[in-house]
């Protein structure tokens, strides 16, 4: 009983903090510094239509790889405990067979969500969306193809060679960019190109090609990894 | 104004799916209501003008993280019914 007091006086005392600041709130009527010098010097130093991507690949550039080396120790980690696992049996799985709609409906839309996140990595500098999201929507679609068949051995040799060559042509490019542009992880190496259309903006599709990969292994081999140990039907 | 209207139907689903989620007995139910807070989420974000942030969510929050869940849910009940 006494618990349950202090929980509700817990809760009332965040309430009032939250609601406070809202209160207090006062909508920005304009951009900030930052972001004024984001949007009127972008299109004409990064040459990216996309703003997000120009600030994520190019102005933080540095922390989008902090960001992809901590989705790395993820995935490596879960993939370390759970080979622990693994060792103890091999008992094959038994599964109960998917359905015909879903085995026959996964051929034809997995491809196409390949594709898909591909389109969605290679056109990062010019429509919404770029490597992470990409290497995610390229994970999904690994995850359909284990739904509809879930005894599938994905190859891990694979993916941990894509994983480590993209992250690093990912460091590689950046070192380069020390010496042909302003620093590291600047994209401008031999000029920008045309404003909008799909070569340009620099390094820019590379280097999002390159994590869009990385993401996408990762992501796909935490998953299957997952799938792997996995004893009794689901 | 209709945006608005959506954007109130949308917190009102979440908020709903986030109680659904705490409070229901069944893990698998939860875990759906999980996913499905995440998918209303993406949407909220395309109207607030972030498709980037959109993308990520619908991919990662709904799809992924759903599935995984699934996943660890399995080996714990397994597990559990190896002790007993």
């Amino acid at each position: 009983m006494f618990k349950k007091i202090f929980i509700f006086i817990v809760l009332a005392g965040f309430a009032a903090i939250l609601l406070n600041s809202l209160s207090l709130f006062n909508p920005d009527q304009q951009l900030n510094e930052i972001a004024t010098r984001y949007a009127d010097k972008g299109p004409e130093e990064v040459g990216a239509a996309n703003l997000v991507t120009a600030v994520i690949v190019t102005y933080r550039g540095l922390d989008t790889l902090g960001e992809v080396t901590i989705l790395f120790l993820a995935a490596s980690i879960i993939g370390f405990f759970l080979k622990l696992k693994l060792e103890d049996e091999k008992v094959p799985r038994k599964v109960r067979k998917a359905s015909e709609i879903l085995e026959t409906a996964s051929k034809i839309i997995t491809p196409v969500i390949f594709l898909f996140g591909i389109y969605v990595f290679i056109n990062g500098h010019l429509t919404p969306g770029g490597g992470f999201q990409g290497g995610a929507i390229i994970a999904s679609g690994l995850v359909l193809m284990l739904l509809a068949n879930p005894v599938k051995k994905v190859n891990h040799t694979i993916i941990s060679v894509v994983e480590s060559i993209s992250g690093f042509s990912f460091v590689i490019l950046g070192i380069i960019g020390i010496f042909l542009a302003g620093g590291f992880l600047d994209n401008d190496y031999f000029g920008l190109g045309t404003f909008g259309e799909l070569l340009s903006a620099g390094a820019i599709p590379v280097i999002y090609i390159f994590i869009g990969l990385k993401v996408g292994s990762e992501l796909s081999g935490i998953v299957s990894n997952l799938q792997e140990t996995q004893k009794e039907e689901i | 104004m209709i945006i608005k209207l959506i954007a109130i139907i949308l917190a009102l689903a979440i908020i709903t799916m986030a109680i659904i989620a705490v409070t229901n007995k069944k893990l698998v139910v939860s875990i759906v209501a999980a996913g499905v807070v995440s998918l209303f989420a993406s949407v909220f974000y395309l109207l607030l003008a972030a498709p980037d942030v959109a993308m990520t969510e619908a991919a990662i929050g709904s799809g992924l993280t759903t599935i995984i869940f699934f996943y660890v849910l399995n080996k714990i009940k397994k597990d559990r019914q190896d002790n007993v």
